[in-house]
């Protein structure tokens, strides 16, 4: 039995989020995936869980992804939980600011199934 | 993965169908778009792209790829935002509808994506992102993102004040409370960022640092919201500062009344008045077995005060019901004035491309026609109009040698004529050449070469199908649209066309059309065992049939109508049913044409909706539909004018082979 990795993903499109969601739950049954529509979801969630990766969209209403990282990255309990962005290449200019607060990787959109499966390994194994 | 692609259709209507309000509500307000409309509207074609290349969609990604551009550019100051961008827009916009329920269907769309790159060139602005402030620490700038930086530095532009707003609320119930929070302070300017925090906030809670653009004194807001401001930038433009004696009222004030709209008029879609009319028959039929149930108590029970009663009320539901429809009626109607000046546009247009300079005469434009009518019609309409320029109206030479005006003209009139809309359509050109149809008709073997067919039944033959005198496909009128396409088009609506032309002088175009379909009179008839009903807009009188005035002319059986021949349709024949023996003969006239019917019984008159049969009966001729009559009883409702044509046809066929 391995360990329980718990991911959050943060994403306004509700197809995107259960794309992303059944790729992750491809990885296997140690894998269980949250969802979260919007930051103001996600800052619910946040705090009812220990989780080991949030997955996060930028361009999202209200709270976007960079004031996410940035509240994660400042927040003690959340230092060192890793972030990936995972947006499109227009944001690319975003990107570099998501990374630049300390997200620990990206992907563009459209993805496929292996970049969010490999990423999230790597990160994992950090 | 089916069931996802159901996942992603829906979504994608759904973010089309607030794309949609987003672009009314920013059409609505072009002077001062508000900006986070422009970015929600950015967001959903953002979004739209995103999933799109998800589900492998190229084409939907591409197209909304290119669109996203174009809001990226706006939302980011790089383009202005007008009618023609909103247009546009809302063009592309039914594109993706269109698109996203069948995706794979659509695999050129280079044309699409050249439209779209060239409208973007095309609207580019000079003015691009505003210069940096340097007053807004990096702190600040660097969680923000392009777009929200973009927003900041515009209203450091326009002078506003940038207010940052610290709360904290704990964890629970924060959503609630930040949401009405930032709903009250967005009445005040913009609200640019949202910044969660964790930085000196007790266990259990949440910090949030707001940003806010305004225009307002600090007091003000910080009295509406009851939490304290600190200015990160100052603006120059404060609104009280002007005149400090009164303060904040009138500014109020004026907002309130400017965004008041300046008319009463709604926009209604059609299928709703309709769905209205549907109901509206409904009632109708209703009232009408009130009636059958009072005649029937009267049987029964004789005259009662109670019986009275139902009698009164049912006269007034009468009444209001007419007044109801009425109403209605008038909500559908719209005067033929819309239809003239698209008309107009494309007279002129083609007079400028056949070089054969027209002047427009218009008419009756007030006069009133069912929207749906109209809307049916318009193609029709157009194509007449091509025709005379392309056929009708001469070459300026060829006017000028048979001494006519350089200039040609085409005169459009409308006016009411009892339950119908006359339109008549006339240009100065040089009539229609009957002896060429003629001969283009023996050559298409739509008359023997020795049949000698008169005028009218000439000119009759340009609305047969594949009847067309130009031999070469022509630029304007020679679309593979022919005149029959019109009659169709007419008669769809119950309504049809005549035309008057005299060789060098001029050709019109008489159009009939009802005023409105929706609720119609209608003679409920026996014609053998079957019960019908006939609408009573084109019947003009009926007698009782006397055997002594039917006669034959030709081998076709007319009736001694006060001396005329009217010629005769025995409905009994027509549809084969058997009949026990005819006993009126009903006169139905549309335009000059009139027609004897000979039908067995009449059982009453009644109001009737005509409902479409559907796709399954499309092919049979001569009804128009069905209708629900008496105790729930469906019958059929003849079209009189459908009826008419055909008999025509076939009577004038066999007198040219007879001859």
């Amino acid at each position: 039995m391995t360990e329980n990795i718990k991911i959050l993903i943060v994403e306004d499109s509700q197809s995107t989020r259960s794309m992303i969601r059944s790729i992750i739950e491809d990885m296997g049954e140690e894998y269980t995936v949250y969802e979260a529509e919007n930051g103001y979801e996600a800052l619910k969630i946040l705090p009812t869980e220990d989780f080991n990766i949030v997955v996060t969209d930028i361009n999202m209403p209200d709270i976007n992804g960079l004031e996410l990282i940035n509240f994660l990255r400042t927040t003690p309990r959340y230092k060192d939980t890793p972030v990936i962005i995972v947006s499109t290449e227009r944001t690319e200019k975003d990107i570099q600011r998501g990374l630049a607060l300390g997200a620990e990787a990206y992907i563009t959109k459209p993805f496929k199934p292996e970049e969010i499966q490999e990423t999230i390994n790597r990160v994992l194994q950090r | 993965m089916s069931s996802k692609k159901e996942e992603f259709v829906s979504e994608a209507e759904e973010i089309l169908n607030s794309a949609q309000e987003f672009l009314l509500n920013l059409q609505e307000n072009l002077e001062d778009p508000p900006p986070d409309d422009i970015n929600a509207l950015f967001r959903c074609f953002h979004t739209l792209k995103g999933i799109s290349g998800l589900f492998g969609y190229d084409s939907l990604q591409k197209l909304s790829h290119t669109l996203e551009n174009i809001l990226d550019d706006i939302r980011l100051g790089k383009q202005p935002l007008n009618e023609a961008t909103i247009a546009f827009l809302f063009k592309y916009g039914d594109i993706l509808r269109k698109m996203i329920s069948n995706p794979e269907k659509y695999e050129d769309i280079s044309d699409m994506l050249e439209e779209i790159e060239e409208f973007r060139k095309g609207s580019e602005d000079a003015g691009t992102a505003a210069p940096g402030e340097e007053t807004i620490s990096d702190e600040i700038l660097r969680v923000l993102s392009e777009y929200e930086e973009h927003r900041l530095r515009e209203n450091i532009k326009k002078g506003k004040t940038i207010f940052s707003i610290k709360t904290t609320y704990p964890l629970a119930d924060f959503d609630t409370e930040l949401r009405s929070l930032t709903e009250r302070i967005k009445k005040f300017g913009e609200l640019i960022s949202t910044l969660p925090t964790s930085e000196d906030i007790p266990e259990g809670h949440i910090g949030f640092n707001l940003l806010l653009a305004t225009s307002r004194p600090q007091n003000e807001i910080e009295k509406e919201i009851n939490t304290p401001l600190s200015v990160i930038h100052k603006g120059h433009r404060e609104a009280s500062r002007k005149k400090p004696a009164q303060p904040q009222k009138p500014a109020t004030q004026a907002m309130e009344t400017s965004l008041r709209s300046a008319t009463t008029t709604v926009r209604v879609d059609i299928e709703k008045i309709d769905s209205i009319l549907s109901s509206l028959g409904e009632l109708s039929l209703i009232k009408g077995a009130i009636n059958r149930i009072e005649s029937e108590l009267i049987d029964y029970f004789g005259h009662s005060s109670l019986i009275f009663d139902i009698h009164r009320i049912n006269q007034t539901l009468s009444r209001r019901l007419l007044e109801l429809q009425s109403l209605v009626l008038e909500i559908r109607m719209v005067p033929i004035g819309q239809i003239f000046s698209r008309l107009g546009q494309i007279i002129r247009r083609y007079s400028r491309e056949t070089d054969k300079p027209v002047q427009i005469h218009v008419y009756g434009e007030e006069t009133e026609i069912d929207k749906f009518i109209a809307e049916e019609v318009v193609d029709a309409l157009m194509h007449i109009v091509r025709n005379s320029i392309d056929h009708g109206i001469e070459s300026r030479q060829e006017r000028l040698n048979a001494g006519k005006p350089e200039v040609a003209s085409i005169t459009l009139k409308a006016y009411q004529k009892g339950n119908h809309v006359i339109i008549e359509i006339t240009d100065d050109g040089k009539g229609i050449d009957t002896e060429r149809i003629r001969k283009k008709a023996i050559e298409k073997g739509l008359i023997s070469e020795d049949a000698r067919p008169d005028r009218s039944e000439l000119i009759d033959l340009i609305f047969q199908p594949g009847f067309s005198t130009k031999d070469s496909v022509s630029e304007i009128s020679g679309r593979g649209v022919g005149m029959d396409v019109v009659r169709d088009r007419l008669s769809s609506v119950g309504g049809f066309v005549e035309v008057r032309t005299e060789p060098g002088k001029f050709t019109t175009f008489f159009l009939t059309l009802p005023i409105t379909l929706a609720i119609i009179k209608a003679l409920i008839i026996k014609v053998g065992e079957y019960t019908m009903a006939l609408p009573m807009t084109s019947i003009s009188e009926i007698v009782l049939i006397d055997r002594d005035s039917v006669q034959s002319i030709e081998g076709n059986p007319v009736y001694n109508l006060r001396d005329e021949p009217l010629p005769l349709i025995n409905l009994n024949r027509y549809f084969e049913t058997s009949s026990k023996g005819s006993s009126y003969v009903v006169v139905a006239g549309i335009g000059s044409k009139r027609i004897g019917l000979v039908i067995d019984d009449i059982l009453r008159s009644e109001d009737i909706v005509i409902k479409s049969l559907g796709s399954y009966l499309e092919g049979i001729k001569g009804f128009a539909g069905a209708a629900e009559i008496g105790k729930h009883d469906v019958v059929l409702v003849i079209d009189i004018e459908s009826i008419i044509e055909e008999t025509m046809r076939k009577q004038t066929r066999i007198g040219y082979t007879n001859v």
